[in-house]
């Protein structure tokens, strides 16, 4: 029951401040100043009529090292927790 | 767990179409909508397809894991050597040494709107294969590896 | 009238976002809680890309442009690196999940969380 109360209240806070976001206006973004740089820009730097590949290979390319990496590991772990079945042997755990 | 003649003579025809479009996809990433990890996606996709019609033991015939393996493996040392090799060059890391340069994939790009060309964008279609190739290989490692653990269950 | 037309994506994330936690809080069903996972993962990526849309803008994309004002590249950006994490988050807790049922017969997490062997 307490927890029931709990949940509801934190439903309840999260909806409060989610309301905040539904004063942006649709349409009419309020800061654009990267955005403008990279599409003046990123095609110059890069030659790359793609802004945003050149954005994710080129301008942020060491942050989608790390998200390749993160899919290796996730590829890597689930490949580990079935690995036992392959030779028709059960978990090692079991 | 195998499904009808139509359901498998449809997913056979349609593999390849699968795999040829993934990699347009990965190839014009620089060009048009998509990317590596759009059209490493795409393949996978094509790949399940396959899977989800035939059993488990017919289709490590025809997807080896260790292939699947060796793919994402080299995908992401690609990613890296490309990133290492622009320290060769005086370059920071992943720095984009290759474009604008006249050489491979280095050609001048007219500024504004273009037609667009391949051969474009220095290391980034470089860096775009590599991703596509170990999403490729990681997505459908990802669905084999949960087939067989469901598979002991079947009768 | 406008201005909730106008505010009506931003609507649409707030209502996503709260169904999604309320599944995570109030089901009992493993998988169900993944799927509220994945359904607030999805309100996040929904709001960045709302975020970065300018009025009657195209695609960032050069090639055979028509001529008008682009729309905000890097949220896209961003959520393309979203979606990739998602995916490899939600295989990572699906592969947990089977493992659980393996173990416990029941996807249910008050029965799990007994951890009787």
């Amino acid at each position: 029951m307490r927890t029931a109360l709990f949940c509801v209240i934190l439903l309840v806070l999260a909806g409060g401040l989610l309301l905040m976001a539904t004063d942006l206006s649709f349409g009419h973004p309020l800061r654009s100043d990267m955005d403008d740089y990279f599409i003046r820009h990123g095609q110059y730097q890069t030659g790359v009529n793609n802004i945003v590949t050149s954005i994710v290979f080129d301008f942020r390319g060491f942050d989608t090292l790390g998200e390749a990496t993160v899919l290796f590991t996730a590829v890597l772990g689930v490949g580990l927790m079935f690995r036992k079945l392959h030779s028709g042997e059960e978990y090692e755990n079991d | 767990m195998k499904m009808t003649k139509i359901v498998r003579t449809t997913a056979d025809a349609f593999y390849p179409f699968c795999l040829v479009f993934g990699l347009y996809v990965v190839t014009h990433g620089h060009l048009t909508p998509g990317g590596g990890f759009q059209g490493g996606a795409v393949m996978a996709t094509g790949t399940a397809l396959l899977i989800v019609s035939r059993s488990y033991r017919e289709i490590t015939g025809r997807l080896r894991q260790t292939m699947l393996k060796l793919c994402e493996a080299f995908g992401l040392m690609l990613f890296l050597l490309a990133g290492l090799q622009s320290l060769a060059n005086a370059r920071p890391f992943l720095g984009n040494w290759l474009t604008q340069t006249g050489g491979f994939v280095g050609s001048v790009v007219s500024y504004g709107p273009n037609p667009g060309s391949l051969d474009t964008g220095g290391l980034v279609p470089l860096l775009n294969v590599g991703v596509g190739l170990e999403v490729f290989g990681g997505l459908t490692l990802i669905i084999l590896c949960m087939l067989s653990g469901i598979k002991e269950d079947r009768p | 009238m406008t201005r909730l037309f106008l505010a009506l994506p931003f609507v649409t994330v707030v209502i996503l976002i709260i169904l999604g936690l309320g599944a995570m809080l109030f089901k009992k069903n493993l998988i169900k809680i993944l799927l509220g996972l994945s359904l607030m993962e999805s309100a996040v990526n929904l709001l960045l890309v709302v975020i970065g849309y300018r009025q009657d803008s195209v695609a960032p994309i050069f090639t055979n442009v028509p001529s008008g004002e682009m729309a905000m590249p890097t949220v896209q950006a961003l959520t393309l690196t979203s979606i990739v994490i998602g995916v490899a988050t939600s295989a990572m807790m699906l592969s947990f999940a089977m493992v659980l049922y393996k173990r416990y017969g029941t996807v249910n997490v008050l029965e799990i969380r007994k951890l009787k062997h």
